[in-house]
Formats: structure tokens, sequence, C-alpha cells
């Protein structure tokens, strides 16, 4: 490939979600110069965090198709992903539960489509058995799916960017891409607000938006329906009402898979997501609304009657990218393709579920692609592991003991529902993507995501913050530029403390 | 492991005033552990003043309060443990504390758990809407406001009118906000009713019951809210939406006894109060670990914090003395009208002071206590309201030969 100035790349990677961050990992095993360029502040801020954080075991969609491949091969090759990035991953197993008889004739057809697509070890159990494993849940057969698991999507998305940037890869956080034009040097030419980038090689992998990035660069014949998710987070207390994943039978019309209860990997349980499209002007709103939460809370309590409103701890939606118009329902399968119109740029359209699961087979994929026609040479300097944040409530006395003799940091807890200590805090603040916004903080460190939601520690973190990067009260922001916490300092008072 | 008489969790209102009651009652082992760096608890953000009425006749701000019981505990020479985080509690009392220099344990003879409560957050009552910046629980703007000196706001609407909010109604106006307007749920307000005068009232800020926020929009900084008035069941009317365009939405939606560690031990709970179920020495269903302040329940004012640790401590001390032996367990039976009756049972049989709250304001009232048909004690009040917690004392020679106790509400 050619020689590159400062922004110019090989590739440019457009959308640091799950997808995007697996290209861009996926690419650094080869010498390419490739930056990954997102409009948010920090990575994985579209779908990737607004979902159910489920490693799909790969039985709900159609032999055949690139979702069930893709799904299948990243179910199986997710632990070993897990264990090099340091990312948590829980095969809990998954039940898909009739409630009534007439709903089994449903289970055997996800069995049998399952098997076809390759899934290991699926089993129709009846309700004696559903009563042993949860016996909480209400219904008259199941399908156990034991190889379906969790992660935690957000830590699994940053994990994918910093072992990428590590590998030599840019990003560049807060830009928006404006404008993309095709040279005829065959160079990609995109604008964004502060800056200006040339590519060789253009990946469109922008979730909801992917439509309106391939109209810019001149592919007219995508078409994006946003359909919108609407999540509750329950209270760690809730854990102990369930064991496994608990699904209804799908109504595959419907185009989602059913309001599910989802344990996560740090200990709460979610109800969601509801199935609603959007108008297509709102990629964006991201609201959840009174009708569908009052649906969430009474559907799930239709398997788990014990569910009830005194564990909400939050609640938050999602936006699934879907190809298939309100009028069809449904999905339709991944496009992941190299159009006429657009030479060497490679579009990733209608990436929904199982689009974390399948991130890593995409990756591989897309890179596949670039490689048939650039011969591309392996990075001998590439290295697949990546450390995350060591929590320090999960550790024994022992371990917690020396972790405190070695840096007493980890004596002192911030966030007391996680249990947070100012070591990982300071971590987490310290992030290599820079991203600094109270959200980033929250994903990385567990810090305000308990049942206080940051009522006692959130002052705390704006005190690290203030004491590390000596902020002014209009530096500190929630979500991104434009998300100010403060107005200003108090009016005869020393500004903060 | 390092043993002690005492441990007190919590060093606000209620962990001091026990830690100085129970070196009163000559218990010399004592240690106080505190999570943050200062004693004092949430005392230390509650700048206004009104503190201290009952024990006192004297009115202090929050910080002023607290230091007269921080002085008491500095003067007897009461141990305690700043920035210091109780991370497991088991039921033989046994505690795991981290801080800076360690991580140890301690062996107790008797516990008081005095963690206080958190406030209720947008999520548990699930506000719909976008979820952007500019949206704080009351507390967590006191502090930001009175101890980080920072400001949080220009245009605020604030939803629920617990005491917290109304202050920090009158705090936000002072400091040259505009406060829009308070919404309450309920017919009536939920704080006391001396803060609907001095902080909405003085300052014209209007108050609407029967109302809620129903939508939140702004996709960065909150830029408005939609607010709507609600039906005598609490459900939205829909002809009343009407949105109101703000920068900042405060929450006073209530206090939750903060309990975590108290289930961490086994303790049993009370769904009404979210506090432990305990006996008339605020004993738990572990013996030797006793609650006090709003981790037992979520009192309206500072002092009966105060009175009841102190109240505790007579439980603590005899225990430690073993001369805590029960009499007859007595379940209190808890009438209509009443939220809550604490404690919800007694077995000594000593003197015994009961608080509650009634469910709704009335006027012209009577709280009458019965064992059967036999009344035992009648107190007649001009207005009960929700808000303020009720007090009865009921002597050992009231409760002398007694097999039921029934509080009602006539």
């Amino acid at each position: 490939m050619k020689k590159n100035t400062e922004d110019r790349f090989d590739v440019i990677v457009i959308g640091a979600g799950v997808v995007g961050c697996s290209i861009a990992r996926e690419l650094s095993r080869f010498k390419v110069k490739v930056a990954v360029l997102e409009k948010e502040s920090d990575v994985g801020w579209g779908s990737s965090c607004r979902n159910s954080g489920v490693i799909h075991a790969g039985f709900n969609n159609k032999p055949g198709t690139l979702m069930a491949k893709y799904c299948v091969e990243g179910n199986q090759k997710f632990h070993s992903i897990a264990q090099e990035l340091d990312v948590p991953f829980k095969k809990t197993g998954k039940l898909v539960v009739a409630k009534k008889n007439n709903e089994i004739t449903g289970l055997k057809k996800l069995k049998r489509q399952g098997e076809l697509n390759g899934v290991k070890n699926l089993e129709i159990i009846g309700e004696q058995e559903i009563k042993k494993l949860e016996p909480n849940v209400r219904g008259v057969a199941a399908l156990l799916s034991p190889e379906t698991a969790i992660t935690s999507p957000y830590l699994y998305t940053i994990a994918l960017a910093e072992n990428a940037l590590k590998n030599g890869v840019r990003f560049y956080l807060n830009t928006e891409v404006e404008n993309i034009k095709k040279k005829t040097s065959g160079e990609f030419f995109l604008k964004t607000q502060n800056k200006q980038f040339i590519a060789d090689y253009l990946i469109n992998s922008t979730g909801v938006y992917c439509d309106e990035i391939a109209r810019m660069a001149g592919i007219d014949c995508y078409r994006i329906y946003p359909c919108r998710g609407e999540y509750y987070v329950l209270d760690k207390n809730a854990s102990s009402l369930m064991n496994h994943l608990i699904y209804p039978v799908p109504h595959i019309e419907e185009g989602g898979l059913g309001i599910h209860l989802t344990p996560t990997v740090d200990g709460n349980v979610l109800i969601g997501p509801s199935n609603e499209y959007i108008d297509i002007n709102k990629r964006n709103d991201y609201a959840v609304t009174m009708e569908v939460l009052f649906k969430l809370c009474k559907e799930a309590q239709e398997f788990l009657p014990a569910i009830s409103p005194r564990y909400f701890i939050r609640n938050y939606a999602g936006i699934r990218s879907k190809q298939t118009p309100p009028s069809q329902g449904g999905y339709k399968d991944y496009v992941i393709e190299e159009s006429e119109e657009a030479p060497n740029m490679i579009s990733l359209i209608g990436i929904e579920s199982p689009g974390l699961t399948a991130a890593y087979p995409i990756a591989k994929k897309v890179v596949s692609m670039i490689d048939q026609k650039e011969k591309l040479t392996p990075n001998p300097h590439f290295n697949p592991y990546r450390k995350g944040i060591l929590r320090f409530e999960e550790q024994d006395d022992e371990t917690k003991k020396e972790l405190v003799e070695e840096n007493s940091d980890y004596g002192e807890v911030i966030c007391r529902c996680e249990q947070v200590t100012k070591k990982e805090i300071l971590e987490a603040i310290d992030n290599p993507l820079g991203a600094r916004s109270l959200i980033s903080i929250k994903y990385r460190s567990r810090a305000m995501m308990g049942r206080c939601q940051g009522g006692y520690c959130q002052t705390r973190i704006l005190e690290l913050l203030k004491e590390k990067y000596n902020y002014n009260w209009n530096d500190f922001l929630l979500r991104g530029s434009g998300s100010y916490m403060l107005t200003g300092n108090r009016s005869n008072g020393e500004p903060g403390i | 492991m390092i043993n002690k008489d005492v441990v007190i969790i919590g060093g606000g209102a209620a962990g001091l005033a026990a830690a100085v009651a129970c070196r009163e009652k000559g218990i010399e082992d004592i240690l106080i552990i505190e999570r943050e760096s200062n004693l004092g608890g949430i005392l230390k953000q509650c700048i206004h003043d009104g503190f201290g009425l009952i024990k006192f006749q004297h009115s202090y701000t929050g910080p002023e309060y607290a230091q007269k019981y921080i002085d008491q505990v500095q003067e007897h020479g009461i141990e305690f443990l700043l920035d210091s985080m109780v991370i497991d509690i088991t039921s033989q009392k046994v505690l795991t504390v981290v801080n800076k220099s360690g991580l140890k344990k301690y062996r107790a003879k008797s516990i008081i758990l005095a963690m206080g409560c958190r406030e209720r957050t947008r999520g548990a009552i699930g506000i719909p809407g976008t979820r952007p910046a500019g949206i704080y629980t009351a507390g967590v703007a006191q502090n930001l406001i009175n101890i980080h000196n920072y400001m949080i706001g220009k245009e605020v609407v604030i939803l629920g009118s617990g005491d917290i909010g109304l202050i920090m109604a009158r705090r936000l106006m002072l400091e040259g906000a505009i406060v829009k307007m308070v919404l309450e749920l309920l017919p009536y307000g939920s704080g006391l009713p001396r803060n609907f005068n001095q902080c909405l009232a003085d300052y014209d800020i209007p108050l609407h019951l029967n109302h809620t926020v129903i939508d939140i929009k702004g996709q960065k900084r909150i830029e408005a809210i939609t607010m709507a008035k609600v039906d005598s069941k609490g459900k939205v009317i829909e002809s009343t939406c009407q949105e109101i365009s703000c920068d900042t939405l405060l929450l006073s939606v209530g206090l939750i006894p903060e309990n975590e560690l108290s289930k961490m031990a086994g303790i049993q709970l009370d769904p009404l109060t979210g506090g432990a179920l305990v006996d008339e020495y605020g004993q738990t269903t572990i013996n030797g670990i006793f609650t006090c302040g709003n981790v037992l329940q979520v009192h309206d004012i500072v002092d009966n914090v105060s009175l009841e640790a102190e109240h505790i401590a007579n439980g603590v001390e005899r225990y430690l003395s073993s001369l805590l032996k029960p009499k007859n367990s007595i379940k209190i039976e808890i009438g209509p009208g009443l939220r809550y009756v604490l404690p919800q049972h007694i077995q000594y049989l000593d003197d015994t002071v009961f608080s509650f709250r009634v469910k709704k304001p009335g006027n012209k009232k009577q709280i009458i206590f019965r064992n059967d048909n036999r009344i035992i004690k009648k107190k007649s009040f001009i207005r009960v309201n929700p808000a303020e917690m009720i007090r009865i004392k009921l002597t050992s020679s009231e409760l002398s030969d007694i097999k039921h106790l029934k509080v009602e509400l006539n």
C-alpha cells in the first residue's frame, strides 16, 4: 500500500461500535494504517451499549443466512476472544419458554433450525425440568440452550478498541463524517467538522446510520428502518430470581425475539427489549415511553411473577438497524458488500441482532475482502492481549488486602453500591481512548451503575476529575459535548473543592 | 481480628448520638466507622437552619447541630475511623472494613447500624423520556451547591415535595436560579408544613398537587419536561399534558433506608418501613445488632434521630451486661389509617417510644393504643400529616399486663 501522511490512511472505519472496533482490531493484525472515526465522545455509544449483552447460540436465524453462520461461529469463538481481551463472559444458558401447549411446535421448529445451523446441545425440556432449573419461572415446556452466554457489550467494545489502539489503530472521537468524495485517483476524501481524511478503503459500520453514510458515497440502494427496543434494568437483588436467560417463543414476524429476561455479567437483570418502529428521522431518539415501560413490566411478570417495580433502577433504549419496513416485519439478512458505485468501500448493512455475537466473524469477513485485493502483510508486533480494570469487589479478602497494601487507592471505596474503589475509577478516567464523560467512566468502572445511580459517588467522581485534570465547572460532561452537568460556580463560593 | 464492645456503622446524626449515649452509659470500647472524610453525615450539606428545636430549643444549621455531637465524641475520646467502608458483615457480628491503611476484620459484641438512607432515583420511579444531563436528586444537588460550590442549573422544575426538594427550591432561588414549579403526585405535600411556607410560598414558587412528570426531552442537556395532572387513582389525564421548558429537573421523590449491610447480615426487614424489624430497643432480628436513625425509618426531624439513638443505647448497654431478657413477645398490630408502626414488636415491656406515620392528612384525630377492648393510651391531635412522624411513649406500667397491642387512628 501507499506511503501515508498524517491524515491519510489505508483503511478508514466509520463507526466505533462493536462491529467497527472488531474490524479495527482484525485489521491491526496486518501492516495497514487504520483510523476509526466516531461521531460520539466514546466508542460503543450506539446499539453496542444498548442491547441485552447476549452471545447468542444461533438457533433464531434462518439456515443459510450470514446471520446464522456468523452467529454460530461468533458464539464458538467468543470465549477465547473474551480471554484475550479480559472481558467478562458467562455461559449461563438460555431457556425459550412456552407458556402454552400450542407454542411447543414453535420450540421444536427452533431446535431443528438451530441444529441445521450447527448449534450444539439443544434440548427440549418439560414443566418439571423447568421447575428444577428455574423454580420461579412459569411455563409448560422450554428449549434449553446451554451454549447461550452473556457478556458486557460496552466493555467488549471498549476492549476491542483499546486493543486495536495498542496495535496501532488511530481513533478519532467526536468526529462525524459530513461528506464523502471519491477522487479520480480512487481514494476517498472525507470531510468532518475539524479535520479531513483520505483513505484507500472505507468501511461503513455505522449501524442505524449505514444507509445515510452509503448515500454520501453515492450508494443509494440501502434503506434502514429504525426499530426501538426499551429496557428496564433491575437491582442485583433480583438476580436470585433466575439462573438462565428467559425468552418467550419468538414470533418471527415481529422482527425481535420478544420481551425477555436477561441476567447481566454484573449481576443485574434486564427486562426487554420492546419492538417499536420509529420515525426514520429520529434514529437517535433513545427515549423510553410510559406505554412500553408498563408493557415490559407486565410481560416479564407473565414468566416471573416475582418481578416487581421495586426492583427497577434504570431504563434505557436501543435502536435496531432493520432493513425490513414495519409492513413487512421479520428479518433481512446482513449485507456485507463492496458495491459498483463505490469500489473499495465496504458497506455493512442491517447489522442488527445477533450483531454483538457476529461482530468477530463479520470483521474477519471484511478483512478477507480487503486481503483478497491487497494481499495484506501480517503485523509481526500484533499483540492480541489487553488487560481490563481489575475489579476490587470480585477479589477474595486476601487479595483485597494485598491490593490495598500495594496501592492505597484500593482502600478508598468511592461507589458504595458497586464497591468501586478510587484506583478503579482513576484507571477508568485515565483510559487509553481519552474518553472522560461521566458515562465513559461509568461503563469502564461500574461506578454510578448501582441502585443509588450515582447518588453517593457522582460528586466524588467529579472531585477526582477536578483533582486529576483541574477541571472547570464547564468541563464536566455527562455524555459528550453539550451534555454539561453544571452551569457555573456558586455566586460567592470558591470554585469547587 | 480486632475485638470491640460496640461498633457503630455510620458517623452521621444517628451514629454520633448513639456513640455519645453509649459512652455516657459507661460503655468504654466503642468504634464509629464512617465512610466519608468527616463525621456528620448528611447534616454537613444541610446549611439551612431549623435543627435542634426539640433537643436544644434552639435553631441550628445542620453543620452546627452535627458539631455539637462531634465535639462530644471528641471530648469523650470515642474512637472513630474515617474514609472507611464496611464491605462485609456477618450474623456473627464480624465486620470487614477497608480503608487506605488496609483491610481489617472486627468482631463486635454489639453492632449499631446507623447507615442512613439514600434518595429514590429517576430509574426507580421510571420517568419516561430521554436521559440527558441536568437531572439530579435533590440531595446530590444540595451537595454540589453547598459542599462543592457549583451551580447545577438555571431554570428548574422540581418533582416531588419532599423536604430536601423544598429546601433546595429556596436554595436555588437564593443562588439566582429560577424554580418554575414543584410538582407533587399526591393530593397533599410530602414535606413539613413549615417548609412549604418558608421555601415555596415566601418565594412565590407554585406547588401543583396531583401532578407529575410524564416525559423528559433533550438529547444532551434536558430541555423540557411534560407535566400532567393525575386522577384520584394516580392515572395520567392526557388532556392536561403541558410542556415546560427547563434546563434542570430536581427529584425529591422519597428516601430509602440503606439496608444493604443489614441484608448481608441476614437481618429481616419490614417492607412497610424499608428498615429492620425491631423490638423496643431497636434490636433487629439478630440479637446484639441494633439500628437507629434513617436506616431504621426515614425521619423528618433530626432531633428525633438523636432521641431514637439515645434510646437504643439503653438496650445496647443492657445487652452487653446480659440484662436484656425477653419477657413476653408481643407483635404490634397496625390499625387502619396508619402507614407503619415502630417497633414492630416488644419483648421486654420496658418504657417504649412508639413512632409511626399516618397514611393521609386529617383533622381532629385520635391515636389509640388498645389491648383488645381495653384502651391503654389515647392522644388527640388537631391535625395529622404523613410528613410528620408521631412519637408516643408508653411506660412499663402501662405495658405491664398486656397480651396484645394495637395502634389505631380514629
